[in-house]
């Protein structure tokens, strides 16, 4: 264990990675690099090539072109059993002739490795499951199982360990307990983790650095905060949690920020926060940081933030926050998140209300999209 | 109160009563059919086996305790007996060499012709048996392709197939052959695919997962198939009846020839009951060494 901290772990590279099935292009000439030793989780909706390009990096798929390499060397050519990578299936796909500790000795004993006893019981040790090295996999719950996988697939110590999914299986309060295994399973061991995901939050709380996948190709890459506070593309404002859009028209370039008119309202958009290249541009804001205030009190909006004023037609209390359902005056609806901090002096429906936000949390985006597509895409991918 | 109870609960037992009597009644039809044609004639056939000849009169016995009939039939018979055993173990081994990769292709490879290729595996069964066996007496004839074929290339000791323990091996080994696919077959389309592809991700080629994933878990099958295979071989007769001469005589034409030529009714029960112990003596250590028990 202790060797594994001082080995050389290097980067994944792909390049111009492209998986066809017939004509159709499941990753679309992907090139990215994945840091030794982070967390990379490549998140995106079913069908969007995620689960294809790890299946390319184990070897268990041949890409129709382009090149993976660890480091300087170049793995495209090997064998899947030939690869310094492993795998946790989406099923663990445990062997059910064999015991825990023979499953986790798999990999070891396909090697050669003679004396598998204290590697394969360090790494039982390391996933809390010594007890249950005699059992057979079938005997275990699916949390238990789900760890065999991680352990069989880590003991090899390869250079990337990938995870497909490997959460899906369990219930909720089960998956968000296996996020701080896995994530304390990696920081322990230092291997780099390439976790392929739908589930955004998911992605979000284990993630070092998130690849936002839409289509075969990669839509946005940072971390989760910069992401999120800053999404770049109408789908990745809608996959990864939710945002208000107004497709709307540059009409003006103040220094520092931009005036963008969209249906009839004036909206600020600091320059820096806008990557829409031309006069077309999508406001874009995260329900959380608009506030909501009742008409008469219009007063205390802050000069310079961007307002609108809409009829409340829903309201859902979620303990934490309520959730306001706003229809504006053209029709279109909006979602607002308050914190519920101050006790009483909720809206209610039927109320009319003024919505407003600062524009540093503004974000503009390249128009021409439908702003609708999407979120029916995501919806209809199930997310 | 406490008289209630009581009351409530007794009636529920008598629910609970009549419901699991139902199971029973199911099990009637098969029972009845075992006792009438297997337990009945069992307990006959072993009476048989031990009755004793009546002086004078060949085919006539009389109800005795003549434990010496067993000791006698396999004296004079045990060439026959370990014949059978052989033919059936090599047949049994060569319809596993066959069928395994038949089997594996259609659970592995065949994609939507598997269904197509399941019914041709069957489908000779439609035409019967006896009927099935004769056409081999064709097909392996002195001057048909396959015997010309082998002699050309000087492979036969006595320079023919049909009437040798060649023939009556193949014939062993083509009609039993469905019995050892389906079996396999079965076994191996339960594998699931990842599972493959887990052992080749874990360092194992694919010659290796095959030794230590699939191989291990289609044991199942291959120990289902083997004893569907070997267990209807070792006593069957009609194979050796068509295809072999008198030297490839198996158990199962020497109890046929006792009992309808010879009426010598003790020595072919006495056999019929050795053969049937042998198998269940084979059949279970089979099973222990396989140990399949806990992968069924």
């Amino acid at each position: 264990m202790g060797e594994r901290l001082q080995r050389n772990v290097e980067d994944l590279h792909l390049s111009n990675l492209t998986k066809k099935f017939g004509d159709v292009a499941a990753v679309d000439d992907l090139t990215l690099t994945i840091p030794a030793g982070s967390f990379f989780a490549l998140l995106g909706a079913s069908g969007c090539g995620k689960t294809t390009t790890l299946r390319m990096v184990a070897g268990l798929e041949d890409p129709t072109s382009g090149r993976i390499a660890i480091g300087e060397k170049d793995i495209t050519a090997l064998r899947a059993f030939q690869r310094p990578v492993n795998t946790v299936f989406q099923s663990y796909a445990l062997f059910p002739h064999l015991d825990i500790f023979e499953n986790v000795a798999f990999g070891l004993r396909r090697r050669g490795i003679k004396k598998v006893e204290p590697a394969v019981n360090a790494m039982l040790e390391l996933v809390e499951l010594a007890p249950m090295a005699r059992r057979k996999p079938t005997q275990l719950s699916g949390g238990q199982q789900q760890r065999v996988a991680v352990a069989r697939a880590l003991i090899n110590e390869p250079d990337v360990l990938l995870l497909d999914e490997p959460l899906g299986a369990l219930d909720l309060k089960l998956r968000r307990q296996m996020q701080i295994e896995l994530k304390r399973i990696q920081t322990e061991v230092g291997t780099t983790f390439v976790h392929v995901t739908h589930d955004q939050e998911e992605a979000m709380t284990m993630a070092d650095t998130i690849a936002v996948m839409n289509a075969g190709r990669i839509e946005q890459l940072g971390d989760p905060a910069s992401i999120y506070e800053l999404p770049h593309t109408v789908f990745v404002a809608n996959f990864l949690g939710q945002s208000n859009l107004f497709a709307g028209t540059r009409v003006a370039t103040n220094p520092g920020m931009l005036e963008v008119l969209a249906n009839g309202v004036k909206f600020l958009v600091p320059t820096a926060r806008n990557s829409a290249p031309g006069d077309e541009v999508i406001v874009g804001i995260r329900p959380e940081k608009m506030t909501v205030l009742d008409i008469p009190d219009r007063e205390k909006v802050p000069s310079g933030n961007n307002a609108l004023e809409g009829r409340v037609v829903d309201v859902s209390y979620a303990g934490v926050s309520t959730q306001y359902l706003i229809t504006l005056a053209w029709g279109q609806n909006i979602t607002v998140f308050e914190q519920n901090v101050v006790v009483g002096d909720r809206s209610s429906v039927g109320d009319q209300v003024l919505v407003h936000w600062s524009p540093e949390h503004t974000f503009g985006l390249a128009g021409g999209e439908t702003l609708l597509a999407t979120t029916a895409q995501a919806i209809a991918a199930g997310v | 109160m406490v008289a209630v109870v009581p009351t409530s609960s007794a009636k529920g037992a008598v629910v609970t009563r009549r419901k699991s009597r139902t199971g029973y009644f199911l099990l009637l039809p098969g029972m009845t059919w075992l006792a009438i044609f297997f337990a009945i004639p069992f307990v006959t056939l072993f009476m048989t086996s031990l009755q004793a000849p009546v002086p004078g009169k060949s085919g006539q016995y009389t109800p005795a305790f003549q434990l010496s009939n067993y000791p006698d039939a396999l004296a004079e018979y045990w060439p026959q007996f370990l014949r059978s055993f052989i033919y059936a173990g090599i047949a049994t081994v060569l319809a596993l060499l066959i069928a395994y990769p038949l089997a594996y292709f259609i659970a592995f490879k065949a994609g939507r012709w598997r269904a197509l290729m399941l019914v041709l595996v069957i489908a000779p069964s439609f035409a019967s048996f006896l009927l099935r066996t004769y056409a081999w007496k064709t097909i392996l004839a002195d001057e048909g392709f396959i015997t010309t074929f082998f002699n050309y290339l000087h492979l036969l000791p006595d320079d023919r197939i049909l009437n040798t323990g060649i023939a009556v091996i193949a014939g062993l080994t083509y009609n039993f052959l469905p019995f050892m696919i389906l079996p396999l077959y079965a076994a191996l389309e339960k594998i699931d695919p990842r599972l493959l592809e887990a052992s080749n991700d874990l360092y194992a080629s694919a010659f290796k997962t095959f030794r230590k994933v699939t191989w291990p878990l289609s044991l199942p099958g291959v120990v289902a198939g083997t004893l569907l295979t070997f267990i209807p071989a070792a006593g069957d007769y009609i194979n050796s009846e068509l295809l072999g001469s008198t030297k490839d005589r198996m158990i199962g034409n020497v109890i046929q020839t006792n009992f309808i030529e010879f009426r010598d009714y003790p020595t072919a029960s006495a056999l019929s009951f050795v053969l049937m112990a042998a198998i269940l003596v084979l059949v279970f250590t089979y099973i222990r060494r396989a140990g399949t028990e806990d992968l069924l």
